[in-house]
């Protein structure tokens, strides 16, 4: 579910501010400007977060629900930074019949957020992924890079444990 | 055949419509009601819930009628079973993923989605039905989303978008997780909402329902300790008797008191008595603004959604809206003033319930910045017309047979410019026909109709002369057109004096609170325009049309407040404005 509240606080800077504004000029008075900028906000930024979703409203005089309903619809924008530690679990057919939907389960009870949000520390992101072509190890999990295959829900709280020391 | 008219068939009949009219249109013309749903005339067109499929002779699968362009020479199928297969499994899926109170459900007696499952004899569901909870958002004052029972149709987002250019809601996320919300989640209560209610009124199911203060009305009533005064808006009577079976637009002003009355309130008052007070201060202001040449042009300030949306999105033109308290508000005001110092009853100890057709009457009510000198708030309750008709009905007043009755003096007479304020253009004409008197100096040849300012189109321009003052006014209803009005004056291409803006398209008589009426009903029934001409007659019918020879407004003025627009009124009549941010409310 990528529909989750921001919960870490605003921190962008003025020169990722002044960036947006011109993509926003590039852009304002074409037909449909509205996708390319979410596009290079979430480059600008690694999310989409509501100063900037702002911004862009007023900019364009497009309601603020509505760019929310386009950031929430697309799983390629994120209302959410990724954090310090990137956990995602595979979703892709194979990986969801061997049982990811109850890893992926454990993960956010583990962390306390949900799939495409981020702890209120900024420290652990959680995805939900596509297919990552390795069916042969399902279900999936990967931390910052590293793939676990054969998942089961009793070794989750084992492997995120082993990340809190590098973000501590 | 004319050039503009193309032929086709509709189940074998022949119709002649004209070109560009949908396959919906054209089986209308054909005297066939193809099923809707999403589909709103002009504001939601979208194709997209697929219970009007048709077949179409020659076409690959089914075409939604709401969408489909009739074509000369088309042959079009409604009832084939090959259409019904397609909408009762369409309907199915709807009704499986849709949380089913319907007994105790707000819209059970007028549900578009029990009505079109009872049309189309659907009696089980193949599908599972999904085990829902209600999913709430209760953070508003005037309404309660439930998302287990939204059918996804997005009329509430067009209206909302479309119509009253506010746009606070929209679809979010993708699949079955979609739903309506406010942008990050947030509660309509803590967005930008101007509380106008179309959104309700637009919601085929109850995922949309007003919030209601009956049980705190009924409490009132039953406390012998409270003075209970019941104050209905100009609108009510001619809107409550839909509930009734009466014909839409006529004026159940007559019944409608002897019902307040059977129902237990201590008084009846009119807040069409209060319109009229309401143009003395209103027609003063503007007379004052235009001789001193400041804050003009000046917009009308009947309206809570209105003022809301000014709050929000125009803060720098709060000093252009007229200073003066709504009707509803004057109305509770002088009932805990006037009639409770007259009357020697401690105004703690009155409840002022007002009838309104308006869900924003609810969040006013509740604005601080109106609290009363002597520490009350003008009005305790707001409830709407719909409320009141289930008050009605709850207690078996058999409402047809009602004798007609007066409402109760010192605060109940009123004129005909009072009544026209629930339609469009009213409260305009009525300050035109004061103004134009005072201005005049007297009525000799002061006209007193004004044509130009009535009728249901959301923008209409009229110039008048009266007393030697040119006066450019501006009357419009519905958010959207009012932004476009204030756009063009803020590029330079409008120029008024006098604006008059109601936040519903057409005025009070198409409040969120009025009888519901689907999107079916508006297209065969002109439901705002006939409830506009129910108050036209009344005004017609009237011996004083003119708000300043009311009789028991000339005695206010005389024995309690003194001067319009005096010191007294000030307090009591007039208010101040909350600049509110758009984004973080």
């Amino acid at each position: 579910m990528p529909n989750c509240r921001t919960v870490v606080p605003f921190s962008g800077t003025p020169e990722q501010e002044q960036k947006l504004r011109e993509v926003i000029a590039r852009y304002k008075g074409t037909q449909g400007p509205l996708m390319p900028i979410l596009h290079e906000a979430q480059d600008i930024y690694g999310y989409l977060p509501e100063e900037v979703q702002a911004t862009i409203s007023e900019e364009l005089d497009i309601p603020l629900a509505e760019i929310y309903g386009v950031s929430t619809f697309y799983s390629r924008f994120s209302l959410n930074p990724k954090g310090e530690v990137k956990v995602s679990v595979c979703l892709g057919t194979a990986c969801y019949v061997k049982g990811a939907a109850d890893v992926l389960a454990e993960v956010e009870a583990q962390l306390g957020c949900k799939a495409g949000s981020v702890t209120s520390d900024g420290k652990f992101s959680i995805d939900a992924d596509r297919c990552v072509g390795a069916c042969g190890l399902a279900p999936i999990m990967i931390v910052n890079g590293d793939v676990y295959g054969h998942m089961t829900v009793d070794r989750v709280a084992g492997i995120l444990d082993s990340y809190r020391g590098e973000v501590e | 055949m004319s050039e503009n008219m193309i032929n086709l068939k509709i189940d074998g009949v022949s119709v002649e419509v004209p070109a560009g009219s949908t396959v919906l249109q054209a089986a209308l013309a054909a005297g066939v009601r193809i099923p809707t749903l999403c589909y709103m005339k002009d504001a939601n067109e979208l194709g997209s819930c697929r219970i009007c499929v048709v077949e179409i002779k020659g076409g690959r699968g089914l075409a939604a009628a709401c969408v489909y362009p009739a074509a000369d020479g088309m042959e079009v199928f409604t009832n084939t079973e090959k259409v019904r297969a397609s909408r009762r499994q369409t309907l199915e899926l709807i009704l499986s993923n849709h949380r089913m109170e319907c007994p105790t459900c707000e819209r059970n007696g007028d549900c578009e989605l029990r009505r079109l499952a009872a049309d189309m004899g659907i009696d089980s569901i193949r599908y599972e039905v999904e085990d829902l909870e209600p999913q709430l958002d209760e953070s508003a004052p005037h309404l309660v989303r439930d998302n287990s029972k939204c059918i996804l149709c997005r009329r509430c987002v067009a209206v909302c978008r479309k119509n009253q250019q506010v746009g606070v809601i929209s679809a979010a996320d993708r699949g079955f997780a979609t739903h309506i919300e406010s942008a990050f989640g947030r509660g309509l209560g803590e967005v930008s909402c101007v509380y106008c209610g179309q959104c309700v009124a637009a919601c085929p199911t109850g995922a949309l329902t007003l919030k209601r203060s009956i049980d705190a009305v009924r409490a009132a009533i039953d406390d012998p300790s409270k003075h209970v005064v019941v104050v209905p808006a100009p609108a009510v009577r001619v809107g409550l008797g839909d509930r009734f079976g009466m014909p839409v637009g006529e004026s159940v002003q007559g019944k409608m008191v002897a019902a307040l009355r059977r129902l237990g309130f201590d008084k009846v008052f009119d807040v069409d008595w209060a319109a009229d007070v309401t143009i003395m201060e209103e027609g003063t202001e503007l007379v004052g603004r235009i001789k001193a040449g400041e804050k003009m042009p000046m917009f009308t300030s009947c309206c809570p959604g209105w003022i809301k949306y000014m709050e929000h999105y125009h803060a720098d033109m709060l000093d252009n809206l007229s200073s003066c308290r709504s009707p509803q508000q004057m109305m509770g005001g002088l009932v805990k003033t006037y009639y409770a110092e007259r009357e020697g009853i401690a105004p703690e100890d009155i409840v002022v319930v007002s009838i309104m057709p308006c869900t924003a009457k609810k969040f006013e009510v509740s604005r601080e910045e109106q609290r009363l000198e002597n520490g009350c708030m003008p009005v305790d309750y707001s409830l709407t017309t719909r409320e009141l008709s289930d008050m009605i009905a709850g207690a078996g007043i058999m409402f047809g047979l009602l004798p007609d009755e007066a409402f109760d003096p010192v605060l109940g007479d009123s004129t005909g410019a009072a009544v026209i304020f629930g339609a469009s253009g009213g409260v305009m004409e009525a300050a035109l026909r004061t103004a134009a008197v005072v201005l005049a100096g007297d009525d000799a040849d002061v006209p007193l109709v004004f044509e130009d300012v009535r009728g249901m189109e959301g923008v209409k321009e009229a110039e008048y002369e009266v007393g030697g003052v040119k006066l450019r006014t501006c009357t419009v209803s519905g958010l959207a057109n009012a932004e476009k009005v204030i756009r063009a004056m803020e590029a330079g291409e409008a120029a008024y004096d006098f604006i008059e803006v109601m936040a519903c398209p057409g005025g009070c008589v198409n409040g969120a609170g009025q009888p519901m009426h689907s999107p079916f009903e508006r297209m065969m029934t002109d439901v705002k325009g006939e409830r506009a001409a129910g108050l036209y007659a009344l005004d017609d019918s009237m011996p004083r049309r003119r708000s300043h020879e009311n009789p028991e407004v000339k005695a206010l003025y005389a024995e309690y407040l003194g001067e319009p627009c005096g010191h007294k009124a000030h307090h009591i009549l007039h208010t101040e404005y909350v600049p509110r941010d758009t984004y973080n409310v």
